[in-house]
């Protein structure tokens, strides 16, 4: 499978590989996929909360090159920005900054899915109301 | 200076060996006669170029030359002995028993067989790849005719009890074909010994060209016939029509005279590399040899790497021409058969690599496949949330997974 440069240099030099401390308030943790589907995702948010804004994120990646891909370049846009900004990101940006082939649009799936869950988890734990289940794309 | 990437990957195919290539020459030019050209020199020296391979080749695996059926490699060699057999004894019976880790030549031909109104057995295969014998006696009836099962496997390496089998075939009236693609060339195989009836292999996997392959059908004790699957000339005893490959037969036959001559020494070479390659490997935690480590061949070895995925390790061992545990070719991962039957879950499955080792495998190549290999697994576990889990002693199977 021809990959672009992009997911190899992500795959490579994976940004932001780690894991934040679950017990504090201001993080929130996705965790989506399953091992027997070749891909789990883990992605985490350190939340200011005086301003609402993203100051670190960290993934841990179980899968392909193209999974590996998506969460790390998910991670990178996520730092600095809002958790609204955050929540409108959608699977296809990534699709087309990674120009992945149309079979791993999965991973893309899966990477916008782990940002709503890791949000979810923040906004659950602070005592904000739970998302609504994001759109239907799988 | 180390020429990257190192080639792992024997069991598909391997190189040709120059001296073989030496030897084909003169038939790609000069001798360039139909071996079945009666009438004139031409046809004479082909003919008797192909003869000689037929005794190089006889020599290897202890048969009569004129045993040798040549065709055009061990896929077409499977069809040709199960689907000749299947016709040739239809009036004894219709039955033909194999295993679920046969190489698809074997099994897909099996499938067609059941088209055709045939009934066919799929053993099943312990954890190690062996079949049972008990379950094979159990499963011979009156109608069977035909028992193939293949000498040493192709994933994994391991080697089934071959002389076991045949005892077990003959004692109920069926004849015993085995699919000797990845043993023959590796390891003695004898015929007689064996009691194999008809042996299907290839020359590419010993160091000979694509192209070119042999059935080996015996004629005494019993005398077996199959069927032709291609009508026309009548070459090949009538049971392979066509017009001989003679430069492919004389590598063939090259191809078995050296390994007959280096078979002992390159096996001590290539079991000792591989030993250290899975011995290193191993040091890695979690990770764990597929097949028999009793009984196999001496040059392969398949090795699963838990809390790693398939194609994310294929992408990380990007310096090596490994074969993985998964056939990463459309989106959804499909595992190897031949490890789901030895009962590996898909996740382990998936995250295996297969190393075949050759004549031409150096140390220094061994060596840096080692570190490689570890330098990807470590990375990828590293980033993997499983190994993290797993490190935590959280128990992975506890978990709802959201699914996709």
């Amino acid at each position: 499978m021809a990959y672009s440069d992009k997911v190899i240099d992500h795959y490579s030099n994976p940004r932001n590989v780690g894991t934040l401390d679950k017990s504090k308030k201001n993080v929130g943790t996705g965790l989506v996929g399953a091992p027997e589907c070749g891909d789990v995702m883990r992605l985490q948010i350190e939340v200011d909360e005086t301003t609402n804004t993203i100051t670190d994120a960290k993934f841990k990646t179980f899968g392909c090159g193209s999974a590996i891909a998506s969460s790390s370049l998910a991670t990178e846009w996520l730092k600095g920005k809002t958790v609204d900004e955050a929540l409108a990101i959608d699977n296809m940006e990534i699709v087309e900054e990674l120009a992945l082939p149309p079979v791993k649009i999965h991973c893309s799936v899966l990477a916008e899915d782990a940002i709503k869950s890791a949000i979810n988890d923040y906004r659950v734990k602070n005592g904000m109301p739970a998302l609504e289940e994001s759109k239907a794309h799988h | 200076m180390l020429k990257l990437p190192i080639y792992l990957d024997n069991n598909a195919t391997t190189p040709l060996d120059p001296r073989v290539l030496e030897a084909m020459m003169p038939y790609l030019t000069e001798v360039f006669g139909n071996a079945a050209s009666r009438n004139h020199p031409f046809g004479w020296a082909a003919e008797e170029a192909v003869d000689y391979a037929r005794e190089q080749i006889a020599s290897l695996i202890n048969c009569d030359s004129k045993e040798i059926i040549f065709t055009s490699g061990a896929t077409e060699s499977d069809n040709l002995g199960i689907k000749g057999v299947f016709e040739m004894y239809a009036q004894k019976g219709n039955h033909i028993i194999t295993a679920t880790t046969e190489h698809k030549a074997v099994l897909d031909t099996c499938k067609h067989i059941e088209k055709l109104g045939g009934r066919v057995t799929y053993l099943p295969v312990n954890s190690e790849g062996l079949i049972s014998l008990e379950e094979l006696e159990a499963a011979m009836t009156p109608q069977t005719i035909l028992v193939t099962i293949m000498y040493g496997n192709n994933e994994t390496g391991t080697i089934q009890p071959i002389r076991e089998i045949a005892a077990i075939a003959h004692k109920h009236g069926a004849l015993f074909m085995t699919d000797g693609t990845q043993a023959v060339g590796k390891i003695p195989v004898d015929v007689i010994a064996d009691g194999i009836d008809i042996m299907a292999f290839t020359a590419h996997k010993m160091y000979g060209p694509k192209g070119v392959g042999a059935l080996y059908v015996r004629r005494k004790n019993p005398r077996v016939k199959v069927t032709a699957q291609m009508d026309g000339g009548g070459h090949e005893r009538g049971m392979r029509s066509g017009t001989l490959n003679v430069p492919g037969i004389v590598g063939l036959g090259k191809a078995c005279e050296l390994s007959r001559l280096e078979m002992a020494a390159d096996t001590a070479r290539l079991s000792a590399l591989r030993d250290k390659l899975e011995r290193e490997l191993l040091t890695l935690e979690e990770s764990y040899v597929n097949g028999s480590r009793e009984h196999r061949l001496p040059h392969v070895t398949n090795i699963s790497f838990k809390y790693v995925e398939g194609e994310g390790l294929m992408m990380g061992v990007k310096d090596l021409a490994v074969s993985s545990g998964s056939a990463c070719t459309s989106a959804s991962l499909e595992p190897s058969y031949v490890l789901k039957a030895l009962g590996l879950s898909d996740d382990l499955a998936h995250s295996s690599l297969r190393f075949g080792l050759s004549r031409f495998t150096t140390e220094e190549q061994i060596d840096y496949a080692i570190g490689h290999v570890k330098e990807a697994v470590t990375k990828l576990r590293e980033m993997s949330p499983l190994w993290e889990m797993f490190k935590e002693g959280i128990d992975l199977s506890k978990i709802e997974w959201a699914e996709h």
